[in-house]
């Protein structure tokens, strides 16, 4: 596990004071300046409306973990083999690339009261589509960007052993552009948790994560509002420590990444 | 047989002529330089050589057979100036890359990286990543994996001119070494005079605008060289023999025909 976070104890000091800190600034001015509990509640009674309705808020969490979790396979996964295609017939990928690029910079959450009319707002699947489109640039852009920047004279040597297209893809543009598409699934397993959530603030089951969080702020449950919000975040921090741990067992040969 | 054969060859990049009338007889267990100042195509006759790059007329032949059939054939070795490892790829690894490719099974690939590993002198480093050793010792992962798969002849371009000059004269000892003991012909493109009489049985000096051979000197320094042939009053003669070929190429340039 050490390995796996890659740096010592004393590295993380200093991030941790901070927090600590911060959460203590939250706490000590809320008290001080008597701050309204629906402007901003304390740190303390987030936490404990947390631990008290953690059963309702595990189930939320969950129901919409899963759907950030689908589409974020489902947006890079495509992502990706797309991106293999655009850069085997270069053609195809000079004719779609600049579209790509543009989706890349449009607001696709505007899309989600419209994949809510298009599946039931109900049912997965329409928090799914619209966490999988928001995945689905950022990993195309980077995967693409990495399978193309392979050094010259690395193909060239390819062609002096009369290697085959499926031999340089597997061995030199894939290795290559492996550092780049980590990047672009870390971006996008913060995308995938806010397409979720974001996805049910227009609609969607009793029982997830976004609709929990809106109903609540609607009835002045402010507490519960947040103790949801904190689980958003833990769970799209958890989806994006894995990525990255991921990241460092895979990409062991980087200096960066190892001792 | 001649290992390498190129007859009439000419090279053009749109506009420019970079490579005119060409002709050169490569025999097996030679060692020839090209060299020449930037721009006289010695890359680039390198390159077609190996069927990297294409010629615009005239043929090349190694082995006997055309460019192409054996580069299929992997008929020769070839090394950067960069080494061009695979990062992601340990030493023994990347040596073994072309053994991979031409299907070895990994009892025999595992024999010839140890025989590598042992001739470029790296042993104990196997496990290591490239950017774990210094240019000298990836560019000699970069010589090994070359030779490899025991092509008939390596080719080299430029490969210790990113190095410094006390690792570079290093070099050259081992390269020739290495080529007593493997036996291959090279082709060595270098821009460096002495590197070339040094390490050559056969100069070849090329001129720019459009690239043409422009003289071609036989090195009789005796076999094998040491750090002293590099004291010898003969080395000194063939130094400047080289440099005043050089520059003989440079004047007819200069002088329109």
């Amino acid at each position: 596990m050490a390995r796996l976070v890659g740096r010592r104890l004393t590295d993380w000091l200093p991030a941790v004071v901070v927090l600590v800190g911060m959460i203590g600034l939250w706490e000590g001015l809320i008290r001080v300046f008597n701050v309204q509990a629906f402007l901003l509640p304390r740190p303390s009674a987030i936490a404990t409306t947390f631990w008290d309705t953690r059963h309702e808020l595990w189930s939320a969490g969950w129901f919409t973990f899963q759907e950030a979790l689908g589409g974020f396979a489902l947006g890079s996964g495509s992502a990706i083999l797309l991106a293999l295609v655009l850069a085997r017939w270069r053609i195809l990928g000079s004719a779609l690339m600049p579209y790509a690029i543009a989706a890349n910079a449009i607001p696709i959450i505007a899309f989600a009261p419209i994949t809510n009319t298009w599946f039931s707002p109900l049912n997965k699947s329409s928090k799914i589509t619209i966490a999988a489109v928001l995945c689905f640039f950022p990993v195309l852009v980077n995967t693409l960007r990495g399978l193309t920047s392979v050094n010259p004279s690395a193909l060239e040597l390819m062609d002096s052993y009369a290697a085959g297209q499926l031999q340089i893809f597997r061995r030199v543009r894939i290795p290559t552009a492996l550092p780049f598409i980590f990047t672009g699934l870390k971006v996008a397993t913060v995308l995938a948790m806010i397409g979720a959530v974001v996805g049910e603030y227009f609609g969607g089951a009793l029982n997830a994560l976004g609709v929990l969080i809106l109903t609540r702020a609607r009835v002045f449950e402010f507490n519960e509002a947040w103790a949801g919000v904190l689980l958003a975040c833990l769970l799209g921090i958890a989806l994006y420590l894995a990525v990255a741990a991921l990241e460092r067992l895979t990409l062991r040969w980087v200096p960066s990444t190892s001792e | 047989m001649t290992v390498v054969q190129i007859k009439d060859l000419t090279k053009r990049f749109g506009e420019t002529t970079a490579l005119q009338g060409i002709d050169l007889e490569i025999e097996p267990g030679e060692f020839v330089s090209l060299i020449g100042p930037s721009g006289c195509g010695k890359s680039t006759l390198l390159r077609i050589i190996g069927d990297l790059i294409e010629p615009t007329s005239g043929s090349s032949t190694v082995n006997g057979k055309p460019a192409r059939q054996a580069r299929i054939d992997r008929d020769y070795g070839i090394v950067f100036q960069d080494a061009v490892l695979y990062d992601w790829r340990t030493v023994a690894k990347n040596i073994a890359l072309p053994l991979e490719l031409a299907r070895w099974d990994r009892r025999r690939r595992a024999a010839k990286v140890r025989e590598m590993v042992d001739l470029v002198e790296l042993t104990g480093f196997e496990n290591h990543y490239p950017w774990q050793l210094s240019g000298g010792m990836q560019q000699r992962v970069s010589i090994a994996r070359a030779l490899s798969f025991d092509p008939a002849l390596l080719l080299m371009d430029e490969p210790f001119g990113a190095l410094d000059e006390m690792t570079r004269e290093r070099m050259n000892m081992e390269l020739l070494r290495i080529w007593e003991a493997s036996g291959s012909t090279v082709v060595f493109v270098t821009h460096s005079i002495s590197e070339a009489a040094f390490l050559s049985t056969r100069v070849v000096v090329m001129s720019p605008r459009p690239g043409r051979i422009s003289g071609v000197i036989s090195i009789d320094l005796p076999q094998p060289r040491t750090a002293t042939t590099r004291e010898e009053p003969h080395f000194f003669e063939l130094v400047t023999e080289v440099r005043e070929a050089l520059h003989l190429g440079h004047d007819m340039e200069r002088t329109p025909a």
